[in-house]
């Protein structure tokens, strides 16, 4: 994979601040807009901001999930976007949005922006729902679903002598154990790896299904210092896709990944924090190595996607949680990691920088 | 704050879109998204590897019943081992996607991106995906026009405007889209009495002041000012862009000019240089569903004082041949695959100032301006092009 992509000469944009909800299983109560509120509040206090006084507002969220069209009108609503505000909405995970902002602020246009993301799986089968964004002449019909996609990936890379079972348990035992001291975890604790779900795939294997919102702001140059002790530069973004059908693809490799690193510069320098975007224990393998990630680098610290995996949202707080380790001193130089669709079909990686004043 | 080196000036090189109709059962959505920018590349003189990136939107999923369908696509857009993003801003989205992809070449991001939108209503039915479940919305409220009714009666009772004023619109959207090959209407025997006496569906709206249901994609070829500069065919210069977005519903909303709209207006005016819209622009490409929302937005978008917009349809002057063209290509009236409709707005815009608009061409187009919105009367999307750079 080569393209033709400028040279970074750029302006300074940092994540500035994070909120995210308690992950839960199942929020009934309250509906996205009483989900999310509680999160934009905190995240513009951080920073002492309001939703006004925001340049650009940019979120991600997916009607499939809501289970009905135009979903985040409602969100925005909660916003309140009066007098109007320059806003725009992807329709897939947070972190994506997080990119459209950072673009809108390296054009100059916005010195700040809110970006959010939330989603709640309760109200449906998640497993059911994720099928209807595969092929819909070839694929969907069959409603392969996500975690038995999957498992078709540890499977291939069991095969390849990448990993075995023993080795997945432990990833899943390494996130959950850090996911302890993570109050916003839905699955905290190592836990016994259960039943297979899909073989080779064990419930342990297996994000917990849930609902959950992330905000964050970011910032450019002096208004980030002014808003942050600490700001997390992002020092570059990039995102790439892979081909839809998984046969055309190598499921035991992610060159996406690996692509979007490489443009984002994270291979300049080594990076001591990684929050991966692996919802399932085999594909943290995958991540681990296409970004060449060394025992030394501490990987998803917050217990990852397999504590909490609220979808749409789960990407944009990898972001979040890189930034608020910097925020308060834990990192120095951290990669964050996001992915959408079926088996890592895409990938995008930001590298996050503190720096000493 | 300003940007290091300021903005990179960013250039329409490339045009495309498919011959929009009610049903292209001829081609499965990729195959539909693949026309369009398969023409756009053709138009831009460029081939698949000259580009970088790419920016796709469409209105919500339901409409296809297919969830992110961008995941897809990636193939038949040629963006594997590239970057994609996918906007959806309600009907707005067509051309909020051409504005984020106009921000990765202004910000340097990327050199050319490709951009795309489309709706494939065939593969659903809008009508109901657009209905949401009680208690979600009131029960009878059946579709877009349902929801947009009131507030062209609203229109009407606050500026004195005589009822016949849509149907004028309507017949001439309807006739300038048979000078375009890829409306999707083509009503050769289209009369003024006919879409007159055409049945009421949403009171006051009737069945030929109403939008079609279409399948359609459009996408454009964006580069920056190297590429601009160099390519072989006519460019259109972006001049300004804007997105405003308000809540859909709260005390003191005004349906019938919301202030997002103006607020747009007024910031893509401010980055173009405009300063008299009715003199300055030779061409608009306004987002009309609904007959009556052409005077409405001549009032939002500074056009017209405000109830006076009536007065420009009803004097002719929104006429091809008027001194403030509205709609050419026949516009929304004429062609609704919905998701595309605001790109679709934003490319006929491009076109007119290339000067290669072909049988809805407006005579020495310099200046034109493309506007879409969404939701309900709440999310605004808007670019002016121009035939001469903007630094000059």
């Amino acid at each position: 994979m080569t393209t033709r992509t400028r040279p970074q000469a750029r302006r300074d944009v940092a994540i500035v601040a994070f909120a995210q909800t308690r992950h839960v299983r199942d929020s009934a109560a309250l509906s996205e807009v009483e989900m999310l509120m509680p999160v934009l509040h905190e995240v513009l206090d951080q920073v002492g901001l309001t939703a006004g006084e925001i340049g650009f507002t940019c979120s991600g969220s997916c009607d499939y999930l809501a289970g009905r069209a135009f979903s985040f009108t409602m969100a925005l609503d909660g916003v309140g976007a009066w007098p109007p505000i320059s806003e725009s909405h992807v329709e897939t995970d947070g972190a994506w949005a997080l990119y459209e902002a950072w673009v809108k602020l390296l054009t100059g246009e916005a010195d700040t922006a809110l970006v959010y993301s939330y989603g709640k799986s309760s109200p449906g089968r998640l497993r059911d729902v994720l099928t209807r964004q595969l092929d819909p002449y070839y694929l969907a019909p069959l409603w392969p679903d996500s975690v038995a996609l999957a498992a078709l990936q540890a499977q291939a890379l069991i095969d390849a002598g990448d990993t075995d079972e023993a080795a997945l348990a432990a990833v899943a035992g390494r996130n959950r154990t850090a996911a302890v001291a993570n109050p916003y975890a839905q699955e905290p604790g190592d836990r016994p790896q259960g039943e297979y779900v899909v073989r080779p795939l064990r419930r342990g294997d297996c994000p917990p299904v849930g609902d959950g919102a992330a905000a964050v702001v970011l910032a450019a140059g002096d208004t980030a210092r002014r808003l942050c002790e600490r700001p997390a530069w992002i020092r570059g973004m990039d995102h790439r896709i892979e081909a839809h059908a998984l046969g055309v693809r190598d499921l035991t490799d992610s060159p996406s990944t690996r692509l979007a690193a490489e443009r984002a510069g994270a291979f300049e320098a080594p990076v001591d924090t990684a929050e991966l975007h692996a919802p399932f224990t085999s594909q943290e393998v995958v991540l681990r190595k296409a970004l060449g990630l060394g025992d030394d680098v501490a990987v998803n610290p917050s217990g990852g996607p397999l504590a909490a995996n609220p979808v749409m949202a789960a990407g944009l707080i990898r972001l979040g949680e890189a930034a608020a380790r910097i925020h308060r001193g834990a990192s120095r130089r951290a990669l964050a990691h996001a992915t959408s669709g079926p088996c890592l079909q895409q990938n995008l990686v930001a590298v996050l920088e503190g720096e000493d004043r | 704050m300003s940007a290091v080196h300021g903005k990179e000036p960013v250039a329409v090189v490339g045009v495309g879109q498919t011959h929009h109709t009610s049903a292209r059962h001829d081609v499965s959505i990729a195959g539909l998204v693949r026309e369009a920018a398969h023409r756009a590349l053709v138009d831009a003189s460029m081939t698949w590897a000259d580009v970088d990136a790419v920016v796709i939107g469409k209105a919500p999923d339901f409409f296809e019943g297919v969830m992110m369908p961008e995941l897809y696509l990636a193939d038949a857009l040629g963006a594997v081992g590239k970057p994609v993003m996918r906007v959806h801003t309600a009907g707005s989205v067509g051309g909020s996607t051409a504005l984020v992809a106009t921000s990765l070449v202004a910000a340097r991001v990327h050199r050319t991106v490709l951009t795309l939108a489309f709706e494939k209503q065939s593969e659903s039915n809008a009508m109901w995906g657009l209905s949401l479940p009680v208690p979600f919305q009131q029960p009878l409220l059946a579709g877009a026009g349902g929801f947009f009714a009131p507030h062209v009666r609203a229109y009407m009772r606050r500026t004195g405007a005589p009822d016949t004023v849509g149907a004028l619109v309507a017949y001439k959207d309807r006739r300038n889209a048979l000078r375009n090959p890829y409306a999707h209407l083509h009503e050769k025997d289209i009369t003024l009495e006919k879409v007159r006496s055409s049945p009421m569906l949403w009171d006051p709206i009737r069945y030929s002041e109403t939008c079609p249901s279409s399948d359609g994609a459009c996408a454009m070829v964006l580069t920056d000012e190297a590429g601009g500069r160099r390519a072989p065919g006519p460019v259109a210069w972006v001049h300004g862009g804007a997105m405003r977005s308000e809540p859909t519903m709260f005390a003191g909303k005004d349906f019938v000019s919301p202030r997002a709209g103006r607020d747009c207006a007024a910031d893509v005016y401010r980055q173009a240089g405009i300063t008299d819209p009715r003199r300055q622009i030779d061409a608009v490409e306004m987002y009309v569903p609904f007959s009556w929302y052409e005077p409405m937005w001549l009032e939002n978008l500074g056009f017209a004082q405000e109830g006076e917009g009536w007065k420009l349809t009803e004097s002719g002057v929104t006429e091809l041949d008027g001194d403030l063209p509205v709609n050419p290509s026949g516009g929304v009236l004429s062609t609704n695959p919905i998701g595309a409709s605001g790109m679709i707005r934003f490319a006929e815009a491009a076109l007119q100032v290339r000067g290669t608009a072909g049988g809805h061409q407006v005579d020495g187009a310099r200046l034109a301006l493309g506007h879409a919105y969404g939701g309900g009367s709440q999310f605004f999307a808007m670019w002016v092009v121009g035939s001469g750079h903007p630094g000059e």
